[in-house]
């Protein structure tokens, strides 16, 4: 079935992997200098299950992120400009300044809001689920959420709703095998985490997040169960950041060596892997690439000068949004 | 014009909206079996997609019905009692309160979240709470403390209607009060108090089920020519300042009489409120009139004496008045 993947999907597969790698580097970059404020967590390595995931769904679906999720809005094909003048503060950002790196949404292609509290986006990605399915759209809904958050108990309530009420929804456990600092081998007692998913009697499946095709050909299947009726799927992509937990935290956390970094790096790179394949056995050519490449470059250039030349919210947008009809009274 | 109860004023306003809007629906814990007859008619009429028991699973049921809001339906959950709220107090802070201004206003959740205070009857510290007050320092959210069966269906109409998360909390000590419910359908806006009683010589504001203590410390005091006004907030939040203030103003004493922990109370806010602004039309302190800062014990030995009563806000005024 891979392989009958059109000539156009693999290559938007690859444009969006390459998005990712290069808006995160530059947000990286901008972030030491000051430009980004706040903290910026980044997923560098992880753009396989990422982009495997969306481009399983359609641009109406709905998805809800976490706190590293830049990602998620761009895989799902959000415009770069909005999401790098959110990270840089200003008015022109999907959020308006308000939301930031953790906090990033562009409703225009389905993604609800990213959330910052561990595991609070599990269930609120089943009730988007949910409100599509009382109205009757054949919308899915996916959240995203790291191995950490599959300790919380939100991961057990919304899950256990969504099989109960056969949801159209998918969780995607991205697992990089830290939460911050801590191996989930010591806080999970079971080898994956989609074994979980026989405690609320659905599917749950391991896939290779390094591997684009076989993140998206299980997603595709998880979505095509959820809109024929047949309820949620646990998928655990196995995955790995490259990066610490935040970028630029100026402390060595020693909980992972530098060999482990340099060996994902060197041997599992989702980008490098795809690339390899798919000029090897699929037919494209090195030069396509290349000039995606230089086209995705350009296009975040230009999402950072964009951001640049954008001005900061006024003081005074920081009491707007707090309410949608609420009476002039309480001002 | 029809007697109801402020129970079935709960069931008329979820019916009324129900019925007008396809988006509304009810979940929350054993609902579909009507526990409290607050939903009488409801799934019979409009099915079991739209009355949904939830699994006893209070943060779950709370993003659940935030994710579906933010897509376009209008849920009312039931948590029974307050205190049932605790383990859903992330979604609501988080997620509730404020998905709409985090996300630039790209969305809003209308949810109502419904949970009823009962206390004063022997259930000790974890069932017994009025936790309105905790909720009101968290921008994003609207807050119904209904004082009768009138204004519960009015507000709760407003509150289902509204575009933005809105917790009712709802008294059990008025249960079984009745109003006369006018036959016409009606709202009530939210953040305009209610004058229940006007008078010139002390402002007595009240709470929920604290209006009844306060109109009946009214009515005595007025034997010894004491002309209370009382002012019926019916929304703590958005919370009618200028209807406080002026009152405050016009009497030049003020008591403030609710039923949650004295600390951080709404009692306490207006207080703030009323020295802040209205200070030199004062002529007396301001008064709290609250539940002192213990847990509540399950003996009735020890608990009947920590509530506001009828005697507590006489006194109250007399000493802001000596």
């Amino acid at each position: 079935m891979k392989q009958n993947l059109p000539r156009e999907t693999l290559l938007e597969m690859y444009r969006r992997m390459r998005r990712i790698r290069l808006f995160e580097d530059l947000a990286e970059e901008i972030h030491r200098n000051g430009e980004v404020p706040g903290t910026c967590h980044t997923s560098q390595g992880q753009e396989g299950e990422i982009v495997g995931a969306c481009m399983a769904l359609r641009i109406d679906d709905y998805m809800v992120g976490n706190h590293r999720s830049h990602g998620h809005p761009i895989g799902k094909g959000a415009k770069l400009d909005g999401l790098m003048a959110e990270l840089m503060a200003r008015k022109t950002g999907v959020c308006g300044g308000k939301g930031g790196s953790m906090h990033l949404a562009d409703f225009s292609v389905g993604s609800l809001g990213e959330t910052s509290i561990v595991g609070s986006g599990i269930p609120v990605a089943a009730g988007a689920a949910l409100g599509a399915k009382m109205k009757g759209l054949d919308r899915v809904s996916l959240c995203f959420f790291g191995d950490g958050a599959s300790n919380e108990g939100t991961f057990h309530e919304g899950i256990n709703m969504a099989a109960n009420w056969k949801l159209p929804v998918i969780f995607l456990c991205e697992n990089n095998g830290y939460a911050i600092s801590t191996p989930i081998s010591t806080t999970a007692q079971v080898e994956n985490i989609a074994d979980r998913a026989v405690g609320y009697g659905i599917p749950g499946v391991v896939v290779d997040g390094q591997d684009v095709l076989a993140v998206f050909e299980v997603v595709r299947e998880a979505v095509h169960r959820a809109r024929a009726g047949q309820g949620p799927t646990l998928v655990e992509a196995k995955t790995y950041r490259y990066l610490d937990h935040a970028a630029n935290l100026g402390r060595n956390l020693a909980y992972r060596t530098d060999e482990e970094v340099a060996e994902w790096r060197a041997k599992r790179d989702p980008i490098a892997l795809f690339d390899e394949r798919i000029t090897g056995e699929m037919g494209i050519k090195p030069a396509e690439l290349r000039q995606i490449d230089d086209e995705v470059k350009a296009e975040v250039d230009a999402a950072l000068e964009f951001a640049r030349s954008s001005p900061f919210p006024d003081a005074e947008e920081a009491f707007t949004d707090v309410y949608g009809d609420r009476l002039a009274v309480d001002a | 014009m029809a007697s109801r109860t402020f129970l079935e004023a709960i069931r008329d306003a979820q019916y009324e909206e129900m019925k007008r809007d396809d988006s509304v629906f009810i979940m929350g814990e054993d609902v579909e079996s009507n526990m409290f007859g607050t939903f009488s008619g409801l799934k019979e009429e409009f099915g079991a997609d739209r009355v949904r028991n939830t699994p006893i699973a209070e943060a779950g049921m709370t993003g659940v019905a935030v994710g579906a809001a933010m897509v376009g339906m209008r849920p009312v959950v039931d948590y029974t009692m307050a205190p049932f709220l605790y383990p859903a107090f992330d979604q609501i802070i988080s997620m509730a309160s404020k998905t709409r201004y985090l996300y630039g206003g790209q969305g809003g959740v209308p949810v109502v979240l419904r949970a009823n205070m009962i206390y004063g009857n022997a259930n000790a510290a974890q069932h017994s709470d009025r936790p309105y007050s905790m909720f009101m320092n968290m921008p994003g959210l609207n807050i119904i403390v209904p004082s009768n069966a009138y204004e519960m269906k009015g507000l709760l109409k407003t509150a289902i209607r509204n575009n933005d998360p809105v917790l009712s909390f709802e008294d059990v000590a008025l249960w079984s009060s009745k109003s006369e419910i006018p036959d016409e359908e009606y709202t009530i806006p939210f953040g305009i108090a209610d004058i229940k009683r006007e008078g010139e010589d002390v402002t007595i504001f009240a709470i929920g089920a604290m209006v009844n203590l306060a109109l009946a410390a009214a009515e005595q005091l007025a034997k010894e020519g004491i002309s209370c006004e009382i002012i019926d907030p019916r929304t703590v939040a958005p919370l009618d300042r200028a209807t406080i203030l002026t009152s405050a103003r016009k009497t030049g004493h003020f008591v403030a009489v609710d039923s949650s922990f004295e600390m951080c109370s709404a009692a306490s806010e207006v207080c703030a409120l009323v020295a802040e602004q209205a200070f030199w039309d004062l002529r007396g302190p301001v008064k709290r009139v609250c539940t002192p800062n213990t847990h509540i014990p399950y003996s009735p030995s020890m608990e009947k004496q920590l509530y506001p009563t009828v005697e507590k806000v006489i006194d109250a005024v007399r000493s802001v008045m000596a």
